[in-house]
């Protein structure tokens, strides 16, 4: 990248014969740029296609070298080897709680975000200034003692001992309360002088006017609580409450004698297909959601 | 209509009231599972707290921590983590930015998409397959590095490469979020400043450091913070791929608390490592911000 910069300064010539950059000029530093967008990108995809025709890839093949980039006797053995394993219970485990997560997120910071942006009423600063607060402190300090108090309510390897303690996320309320300011006034005015009940209000204009936010809100919960690896890997203790990234986390570990790369390509490409498809289908919402919550100062 | 509005006490009341109401399921949620446990935290980090025990003993976790050689191995390598990956990752992403925002609707979110990827898929994915390029022996890596001559590397198992090596999976995982960001900013120039400036034969590089990167500060100060928390709370990774090891080369303070509190059941040692890092987070954003907040301008 410095190396890069440095080209920038390329001969001032080239640029003096046509003086807008909207033209595409081939110079050495946007052959050099291109190359390097290029190669990371291939540096970034490269292990995808490893874990895809990793899992197709018998044991013998999977550790060969020189390495066959591509499987040539392609195998579905270790798909049957996963199997072996109670797989569609994590997979559940994981929809269960990622799910009902999402559900509760969006519900609790909508009505929260909205209250914080469009109310005046005691308290609301420090309301607000302790959900920014929160954002910025790490979850490590709260890990410990968070953990002690879910043992003592005998919460631990169930699925609202996973589930609860993620609803009062305060990016979520953050973001909501972003987005709720964009609400003009005056529409919650005159439904309120047509005589329209809050609860009404919120349902019928407020909540299919954040539904974009709301959008963006459900695919960042799903995917932080299908992600959510510490919480998972300290809350459970039975291998059927276990959620699918720590089923094949718990197979890298289990293996007597080597680790079989296929099946645990297998697994991982299990784990992750979910939230990639989310994710390419809903880029768009996702993509306004990151940059609602963060620039457009 | 206002005037009449705050007029009525009772229609003031019962507006407070509601709004109570709306804000209580995410407040309620977030004082039991957020605020509390981290006051308890507090006061449990003063206690030796184990299985067995719950004595208060005041400063004796933190004074034996500073005492401890594995902890302050952990908070080197945590903010080594930082010190190297954050850099990298602002630079990195500019870059992708810098030559993507221009670029047709699909492409962009081609690009995207791609160095999204690894921060969007399952983190376990993303490290076994890792675990797998870097084998020793198996290793796509050490193929690929010895077709150009190189002696093979135990990349996870050598106290030289180790952190390195997580370093740049962590990379890989942090960029997509902030690509995202630099590439709206971006998009937010008015092309009219970056005219203006062609016009008056500014080089690329002029253009860049004269009108981009001052427009991009307040993205600059967003991404730095939240790369650097993100940082500080890397955990799978390590977990995954070296527990820690080798001889405590790539454990971090995050690791540390994993260790000793579900590991070794040392829960109020654990707090007390997880304030001292909070500590530490706390200090590095306020620099951060008094550095990089200082240069926002509109």
């Amino acid at each position: 990248m410095t190396s890069n910069a440095h080209l920038q300064r390329q001969p001032t010539i080239i640029r003096q014969k046509s003086k807008s950059s909207l033209k595409r000029e081939w110079t050495p530093m946007k052959v050099l740029s291109t190359l390097l967008l290029l190669i990371s990108t291939l540096v970034f995809i490269f292990p995808f296609y490893w874990i895809v025709t990793g899992a197709f890839k018998i044991q013998t093949v999977a550790t060969a070298i020189p390495p066959e980039w591509f499987p040539l006797k392609p195998t579905v053995s270790n798909w049957l080897e996963l199997f072996k394993n109670p797989i569609w219970r994590w997979t559940l485990n994981s929809f269960i709680i990622s799910v009902v997560e999402m559900i509760a997120v969006c519900l609790v910071s909508s009505t929260a975000g909205y209250v914080l942006a469009k109310k005046v009423f005691p308290g609301r600063k420090i309301i607000f200034t302790m959900f920014i607060a929160a954002m910025a402190l790490p979850k490590q300090v709260i890990l410990v003692p968070l953990f002690t108090m879910l043992a003592d309510f005998g919460w631990v390897n169930t699925y609202h001992g996973l589930i609860l303690p993620a609803i009062g996320w305060p990016f979520g309320v953050f973001l909501m309360k972003q987005f709720s300011q964009t609400i003009p006034g005056e529409l919650i005015e005159a439904a309120k002088m047509d005589g329209c009940s809050e609860i009404r209000l919120f349902s019928t204009i407020i909540l299919p006017l954040l539904k974009p936010a709301l959008g963006a809100l459900a695919i960042f919960t799903f995917i932080a609580s299908w992600n959510d690896y510490f919480s998972q890997l300290i809350m459970v203790r039975s291998t059927s409450m276990m959620t699918l990234p720590l089923g094949v986390s718990m197979m890298t570990t289990q293996s007597e004698f080597m680790t079989n790369y296929g099946v645990l390509m297998a697994g991982a490409a299990l784990a992750s297909v979910p939230m990639i498809a989310i994710f390419l289908i809903f880029q768009k919402a996702f993509t306004q959601g990151i940059t609602m919550g963060a620039v457009k100062g | 209509m206002e005037a009449a509005v705050s007029k009525s006490r009772k229609f003031v009341i019962r507006d407070w009231l509601m709004s109570y109401i709306f804000l209580l399921p995410a407040f309620g949620f977030f004082l039991v599972f957020v605020a509390y446990p981290m006051l308890r935290g507090i006061y449990i980090s003063f206690f030796d707290y184990s299985l067995r025990n719950f004595d208060f003993i005041g400063f004796d976790n933190y004074v034996s921590l500073f005492h401890n050689e594995t902890f302050l191995k952990s908070m080197r390598n945590t903010i080594l983590l930082v010190v190297i990956a954050v850099p990298i990752v602002i630079v990195f992403s500019i870059f992708v930015a810098v030559n993507i925002y221009k670029m047709k609707e699909f492409s962009r979110s081609f690009f995207r998409g791609v160095f999204y990827l690894p921060a969007v898929s399952s983190v376990v994915s993303i490290t076994v397959v890792w675990g797998w390029i870097y084998h020793p022996n198996y290793g796509i890596l050490n193929y690929l590095t010895g077709m150009l001559g190189f002696e093979p590397i135990s990349w996870l198992g050598d106290t030289r490469t180790a952190l390195l090596a997580i370093i740049a999976v962590l990379i890989t995982t942090s960029v997509g979020q902030p690509i995202i960001l630099y590439v709206a900013s971006l998009g937010n120039i008015p092309t009219s400043y970056i005219e203006a400036a062609e016009i008056d034969r500014a080089t690329p590089w002029q253009i860049f450091l004269k009108i981009v990167w001052p427009m991009l500060m307040p993205t600059n100060l967003y991404v730095i913070v939240i790369t650097t928390i993100n940082t500080f709370q890397c955990f799978a990774l390590i977990q995954l791929l070296t527990s820690g090891g080798p001889v405590y080369s790539t454990s971090t303070v995050m690791y540390g608390v994993y260790e000793q509190a579900f590991l070794l059941g040392h829960f109020g040692l654990a707090s007390a490592m997880g304030i001292l890092l909070a500590i530490v987070i706390g200090i590095i954003s306020t620099i951060q911000f008094k550095y990089f907040g200082s240069d926002v301008e509109y």
